[in-house]
């Protein structure tokens, strides 16, 4: 049995099928969820994706979790299911409380879209299961609020509970402690600016984002009860 | 009910950094203009509220922003309240 995706829909997302595609090419079965529905009911794992959800009016995210689905999200976070933002999805997760800290401007204001150097940090969260710390990849970034901003006391929280999933080789856009993707404190709900769907074929100058895809979809065929509190 | 008209001004809190600000900033030499410094950007939200007096419209926007207008991460908001008529 195959793990089966949801790849949740807002109005302004534009990444929602190449993570279709790329999970699908990996052996998995993909479901476009439309932010209007309120279940996950039948899903493995979840995948908020890249874009501009509701036009990233206000600030990027800040409308996008209260769409319908997110208290369906929340609910499914909480019993240890596997959620991951991308991009986008990212700064949603982090509007929505799910994970700690924001994501601000670009320090230099570019909007960056090239691809990065990125080496992994934790070996358990639901991106990085099993993968070992100081993998290498290169994976795209496209992205103008990608600066990741917080505390100094969340910072040292997240270094002490093993929560920083990817960090940058080389800071693109100002973020703290060259933070490019986090982890909640159980590890099943993980947040990151890079794409590693837009690196999932050789067609497309990279593969190394299917060494995250496809440690998701292994915990995405784990029973969530294993996930340590 | 009392109608009251509410300036919302969102500003990065103090010691979040401010890329826009400081590209302003950079650029008024440019400009022939010295001697202006602190240069910070924000945004404005204006709201007409209906509330029964100015303690209850300050607490309503006060809670809009604290779960919506603002990122407590790295905004802070100030409000501004004005009556201007009875609904």
């Amino acid at each position: 049995m195959s793990a089966t995706i949801g790849v949740v829909v807002f109005p302004g997302s534009n990444c929602e099928h190449d993570v279709a595609e790329a999970v699908t090419g990996l052996g998995a079965t993909a479901r476009l969820v439309f932010h209007k529905e309120t279940s996950l009911g039948g899903l493995d794992a979840v995948v908020l994706p890249g874009g501009f959800a509701h036009g990233d009016y206000l600030r990027p995210g800040a409308i996008a979790r209260f769409s319908p689905i997110m208290a369906a999200v929340e609910r499914f976070a909480a019993d240890g299911g596997p959620v991951v933002g991308i991009c986008n999805g990212f700064q949603v997760l982090c509007e929505a409380g799910l994970l700690p800290g924001a994501l601000q401007k670009n320090r230099g204001l570019a909007f960056l879209c090239l691809e990065v150097g990125l080496e992994t940090v934790s070996e358990r969260s639901a991106l990085t299961l099993g993968v070992p710390a100081g993998t290498r990849l290169r994976v795209p970034i496209n992205h103008f609020e990608g600066c990741y901003t917080a505390s100094d006391e969340v910072l040292a929280h997240l270094a002490e509970h093993d929560q920083v999933v990817v960090r940058y080789t080389a800071n693109p856009n100002g973020s703290a402690a060259d933070i490019a993707g986090i982890s909640n404190q159980a590890g099943n709900v993980v947040g990151l600016m890079p794409h590693p769907e837009r690196a999932s074929h050789h067609l497309l100058g990279s593969e190394d984002g299917n060494v995250l895809l496809a440690a998701l979809l292994q915990r995405a065929g784990q029973p969530t009860t294993s996930v340590p509190a | 009910m009392a109608v009251f008209e509410v300036l919302v001004e969102v500003t990065l809190r103090p010691g979040i950094a401010d890329p826009q600000g400081a590209t302003i900033e950079r650029s008024l030499p440019q400009l022939g203009v010295s001697g202006v410094s602190g240069v910070r950007v924000g945004k404005a939200i204006r709201l007409t509220v209906e509330a029964p007096d100015e303690g209850e419209a300050r607490r309503l926007v006060h809670d809009l922003c604290t779960r919506f207008l603002t990122n407590p991460v790295i905004e802070d908001a100030t409000l501004t309240v004005a009556a201007v008529g009875i609904a």
